[in-house]
């Protein structure tokens, strides 16, 4: 039997537990919530938080790294933000509470506070057991989110932007999202707050219907003082195509989990991320996709920039059952490092027990080209403007892919500014 | 305009001393033709008049206009109007030929004081100088020098050149990798640039390149110095008797 010496508890899980017990009177959900509230604080109460030891978490040690928790207050006024793409649908909750819902034709939207008052089993609380510290967390204190269904067959035109917003103190949401069969819909998640200290954890279950084709673009910018604990969990039934983008622009301790199933044959993931970190941020990405059926294909690629003493993680686990032969699955992990502090780990994770599937991981960690600098600035071009197109061009090669014009000038702007404050 | 002297220049990376006490001279309106056979620094020079870090000046001094330019980066250089026409042109993914062009013309400009083009001028002046180095507008709408052939890649090079209006232009084996009827594109385009105000420094092996560009003086350059100079009649000298006789001759 392993026997593991039980840590003392951190003040950030004594405070956890503490504020669990002066806020679950007002926490919404029926019996069965609570009882599953009480269920993930006593589970963090007993294991505490993970840390290094715990593979899924040995690039972040959350027990070392969540240093103290925030209060857990309903701060003040939050201002909405213009929606990144005109048009959007927009979904508004600020500090843990909705505040607009306004939903296309082919769309219905609730809250899901409502449903975790009526009856739980409709929404997975998923718990990925005694080390899913984010699935705990926002079990234990979640107030509210969307419940998004998108009709069978409907085709959305324009995107539904949830827009997830905070000014200090903490958060938990979780949203439940539903593309139905054959429809067709573009989700923009943005993640965003002021630069007060912040604690928020965001959980939302995916799911793409036989035959859906969705986009889902997450745009993590929240402040400089927070602490952003996203979690995505995806299904994929038959020939569902899903294109997940993830792009990380800020936040101090900023970890995104991607929980992927792929169920149905001829289902396809194409995912990307970019992540732009400086100063002292702790950006981590870790995705774990399924191949459960045979015949499904997925690619993965991350591109990151990383200066100052930034700190970046990228964990890609590949499942492939013995029954899911004929799979593709191609994975790339690329990272400029522009500062010798800054630093990058980058661990792929191929677990494979079919035998006829193509499966391919690279990672590459490497400075500006010198040549390529040398190369622009012989025709006259400052140093810092050749670095910023050498960068550019680095990113720009994934966010291009987005293929609407409109949001790729978006990130584009965003990713300027970054080169103008960081470059 | 250019005037080199004494100049020492080693590897940075591992000391290895590549320009042994190199002089020379070149006149505003000059056309100077460097040969000298493989190792002898041809490519070195040029990288060190362009300011590549790789290497270091230990030694004497290269005055341009009257100015050091030792301590000047590439950038600088490039605005002060010193080009080089690269022997192996880089290949830059994901950076767009024309906006590359845009940035570096505009660049330039602002280093000199004066006002950014226009996009209509600009694509105007770029359509002029692709068209007589029978370059296409699809060429440049791919990443920079991706997917390029040689003579592409080299027929680019001078495009650069003509847009940016350099006053000291310094061609590294532009010869290289190149067939006739390109050889006859890329010297018609260098010829088209020659002024009284410019000049123009050729590398190369060979005597072939100097027929389409002719030279107004030859150096010689062997293990790190020029060892002889001349008219355009020493190019025919060396090309009929190889290097062997004047570098022992100058030893």
């Amino acid at each position: 039997m392993n026997v593991q010496s039980k840590l003392p508890l951190t003040a950030a899980e004594t405070a956890l537990v503490e504020q669990f017990g002066t806020l679950v009177g007002s926490l919404p959900g029926n019996a069965e919530m609570v009882q599953l509230r009480d269920r993930a604080i006593q589970s963090i109460k007993e294991s505490g938080l993970p840390t290094r030891r715990v593979e899924a978490w040995h690039y972040t040690d959350l027990r070392r790294l969540l240093t103290r928790l925030p209060t857990n207050n309903a701060a003040g006024d939050v201002a909405d933000l213009e929606s990144l793409v005109m048009g959007s649908w927009r979904q508004v909750i600020k500090n843990g509470s909705i505040d607009t819902i306004a939903a296309p034709e082919g769309v219905s939207i609730s809250a899901m506070a409502d449903a975790l008052r009526a009856d739980v089993s409709g929404v997975t609380i998923a718990d990925h057991g005694v080390h899913d510290a984010i699935g705990l967390i926002n079990s234990a204190f979640v107030t509210d989110g969307f419940v998004v269904k998108v009709d069978d067959g409907a085709e959305i035109a324009e995107p539904i932007e949830f827009q997830t917003l905070h000014d200090g103190g903490q958060l938990h949401v979780r949203n439940s999202v539903t593309v139905g069969e054959g429809a067709t819909a573009t989700f923009h998640d943005r993640q965003a707050g002021s630069d007060a200290e912040a604690l928020g954890t965001v959980v939302t279950d995916l799911k793409l219907g036989k035959g859906a084709q969705a986009t889902w673009v997450t745009v993590q910018e929240t402040g400089d003082a927070s602490d952003h604990l996203a979690q995505l969990n995806i299904t994929l039934e038959e020939d569902a195509r899903l294109t997940l983008f993830i792009v990380n622009l800020s936040g101090k301790l900023v970890r995104q989990e991607i929980n992927a199933d792929v169920l149905g044959e001829g289902a396809d993931l194409q995912f990307r991320a970019v992540n732009l970190l400086g100063d002292s941020q702790h950006c981590d990405i870790t995705l774990s996709l399924g191949h459960l059926v045979p015949n499904t294909t997925s690619t993965e690629t991350v591109r990151s920039v990383v200066t100052g003493k930034a700190q970046g993680v990228f964990q890609g686990q590949i499942r492939v059952d013995q029954i899911a032969q004929k799979t593709d699955a191609q994975m790339a992990c690329n990272t400029l490092l522009l500062s010798d502090d800054a630093g990058f780990s980058t661990k792929p994770e191929l677990e494979i027990f079919a035998d006829d599937v193509i499966c391919a991981h690279g990672a590459t960690v490497a400075e500006i080209d010198h040549k390529h600098l040398f190369y622009l600035m012989a025709r006259g071009i400052p140093e810092k403007i050749a670095q910023g197109l050498l960068i550019k061009a680095f990113v720009a090669e994934i966010i291009e892919e987005l293929g609407d014009e409109r949001l790729i000038g978006v990130l584009e702007t965003r990713l300027d500014h970054w080169l103008e404050m960081n470059g | 305009m250019l005037e080199i002297k004494n100049l020492h220049a080693r590897i940075a990376e591992d000391g290895t001393e590549i320009i042994r006490g190199l002089n020379l001279s070149v006149k505003a309106g000059e056309v100077a033709a460097i040969m000298g056979p493989n190792g002898s620094g041809k490519s070195t020079l040029s990288y060190i008049l362009a300011g590549r870090e790789d290497y270091e000046v230990t030694e004497g001094e290269i005055l341009y206009n009257g100015e050091s330019i030792l301590e000047m980066d590439p950038a600088e250089r490039a605005a002060a109007g010193i080009f080089l026409a690269f022997q192996y042109p880089m290949e830059i993914p994901g950076v767009a030929t024309m906006q590359f062009l845009k940035v570096a013309m505009n660049e330039q400009r602002k280093a000199r004081g004066e006002g950014e083009l226009t996009t209509p001028d600009f694509i105007r002046v770029v359509k002029e100088a692709a068209g007589s180095l029978d370059i296409s507008m699809e060429m440049l709408k791919r990443p920079l020098n991706v997917g390029f052939s040689g003579g592409e890649k080299k027929r680019a090079e001078i495009l650069q050149m003509k847009l940016l209006e350099p006053k000291l232009c310094v061609l590294d084996e532009t010869d290289s990798g190149l067939d006739i009827d390109a050889l006859k594109i890329v010297s018609d385009g260098v010829n088209s640039l020659r002024s009284p105000d410019r000049a123009t420094i050729v590398i190369t092996h060979y005597q072939r390149l100097l027929d389409y560009i002719v030279p107004d003086t030859v150096h010689v350059l062997s293990k790190g110095r020029i060892v002889k100079t001349g008219d355009k009649s020493l190019a025919h000298e060396l090309e009929a008797n190889g290097y062997a006789d004047i570098i022992n001759e100058a030893a």
